[in-house]
């Protein structure tokens, strides 16, 4: 019994790893999104730096406008994670893998696309619009935590919306209400992070914002298989 | 009425989970109609709400973030009315909307019970407000509030049941090829 298991999990973690190579031989090939998204991001920056008359903001807008960018660039980036690929190869997928491993591999994928997004956005943000922050090190963290909630949202979202003719529309009617809640407090913490306030400030939205990111992540993993069954 | 249609979506939530595992047409009614009164004592709290707010803060809109919160709520139901207009099979509609239920359930949550608690707000019993049982009346009060909060509940209960049963029973003529 306990062998059994063991393999179970196995079997499961190499599937999570084979198609997280899957994703990433992917996007090798086509090198659409990771280009795609940073340009958007950088030329969206430029938008903004150009629309205030090349003057740097003050800290709310500043602090507004990074995350509302990085909250666009999500939801571009990761609203195409299950329409990039026909519906025949899902059927392929189907047969081949526990849909389980699917959606958690498609997270870690997001997630990892998302990191990469953000950190360089914010060094493209700093670069041309300055950069008030004064607590870099919770700045940071904050935006790790950022960028694993929006991609994990967004990648069960996109999930629901790939099954509509009109998915794009969706993307946005569905994802932008849920991760209100998450956006909120995750502006809140990169003010404190901006304007250098004690750390133990903080600790209540970080364990919010923590425990956010759980539940969505434990409900998309419950939900996956019953929106996967077609 | 925010008690009442936080308990009203937690039993349509119950009715997707329900739907999810044995899907019949009859859940799928259930939890469509429970989310309906649910957004119904949505708009009527936004609205007996703003009111109040107009006379006890002096504005109907005082960006405080319960309201905020529960608009943005609204704006997730809302959201679950569309997507079940997007579906053309029937089955698919149903499963889809039930998952996006559940999910959006549990961010809402988060968004009414735990954000709010987080910064300060005009509400009473808050942000060093007095709540209500600070003021003399107290036991006059919950008396009056209790029961309104089970009335309302019930209330939603009876809307449910009247129109789940209206809609099973168009349902089932449907499938005897009756038109009405």
């Amino acid at each position: 019994m306990i062998i059994r298991e063991k393999e179970i999990m196995s079997s499961f973690y190499s599937e999570v790893t084979t198609l997280v190579r899957k994703e990433f031989v992917l996007e090798w090939r086509q090198k659409y999104a990771i280009n795609g998204i940073l340009l958007y991001v950088v030329s969206t920056v430029f938008v903004c730096y150009l629309s205030f008359n090349l003057r740097i903001p003050d800290g709310i807008t500043w602090n507004a406008l990074f995350w509302i960018i990085l909250l666009f660039g999500a939801l571009n980036g990761v609203s195409k994670s299950f329409q990039q690929e026909r519906d025949g190869r899902h059927f392929f997928y189907y047969q081949l893998v526990s849909p389980e491993a699917i959606i958690v591999s498609k997270i870690i994928y997001n997630s990892l696309l998302m990191l990469f997004i953000s950190f360089a956005g914010l060094l493209v943000f700093s670069l041309v619009l300055g950069n008030p922050v004064q607590d870099h090190f919770l700045f940071s963290v904050n935006l790790f935590l950022g960028a694993l909630g929006f991609s994990s949202t967004f990648t069960m979202i996109s999930g629901i919306a790939s099954k509509s003719t009109n998915s794009a529309t969706l993307m946005s009617v569905l994802g932008l209400p849920v991760i209100i809640p998450m956006l909120l407090m995750l502006i809140k913490v990169s003010k404190n992070a901006m304007d250098g306030l004690q750390r133990n400030v903080s600790y209540d939205e970080i364990i919010t914002i923590f425990a956010i990111n759980a539940i969505i992540l434990t409900v998309s993993i419950i939900l996956f298989p019953y929106l996967w069954r077609n | 009425m925010w008690f009442g249609m936080t308990v009203i979506l937690g039993v349509s939530v119950y009715y997707s989970v329900k739907y999810l595992q044995n899907p019949l047409a009859k859940y799928d009614i259930l939890a469509v109609e429970c989310a309906n009164v649910g957004i119904l004592f949505g708009i009527l709290g936004m609205i007996s709400g703003m009111v109040w707010a107009q006379f006890t803060w002096g504005s109907f809109w005082s960006g405080d973030p319960k309201q905020n919160a529960a608009a943005v709520g609204l704006l997730i139901y809302f959201a679950y009315s569309i997507l079940r207009g997007l579906f053309q099979d029937d089955s698919q509609r149903n499963r889809i909307s039930a998952i996006y239920n559940i999910f959006a359930y549990a961010t809402f949550i988060p968004l009414i019970f735990v954000l709010p608690r987080l910064t300060d707000s005009l509400h009473p019993g808050n942000g060093g407000n007095p709540g209500f049982n600070a003021y003399d009346l107290d036991a006059k009060l919950m008396t009056i509030f209790y029961p309104a909060v089970i009335a309302w509940f019930l209330l939603g209960v009876w809307i449910v049941n009247v129109r789940s049963r209206m809609r099973m029973a168009q349902q089932k003529l449907e499938d005897l090829d009756i038109y009405l």
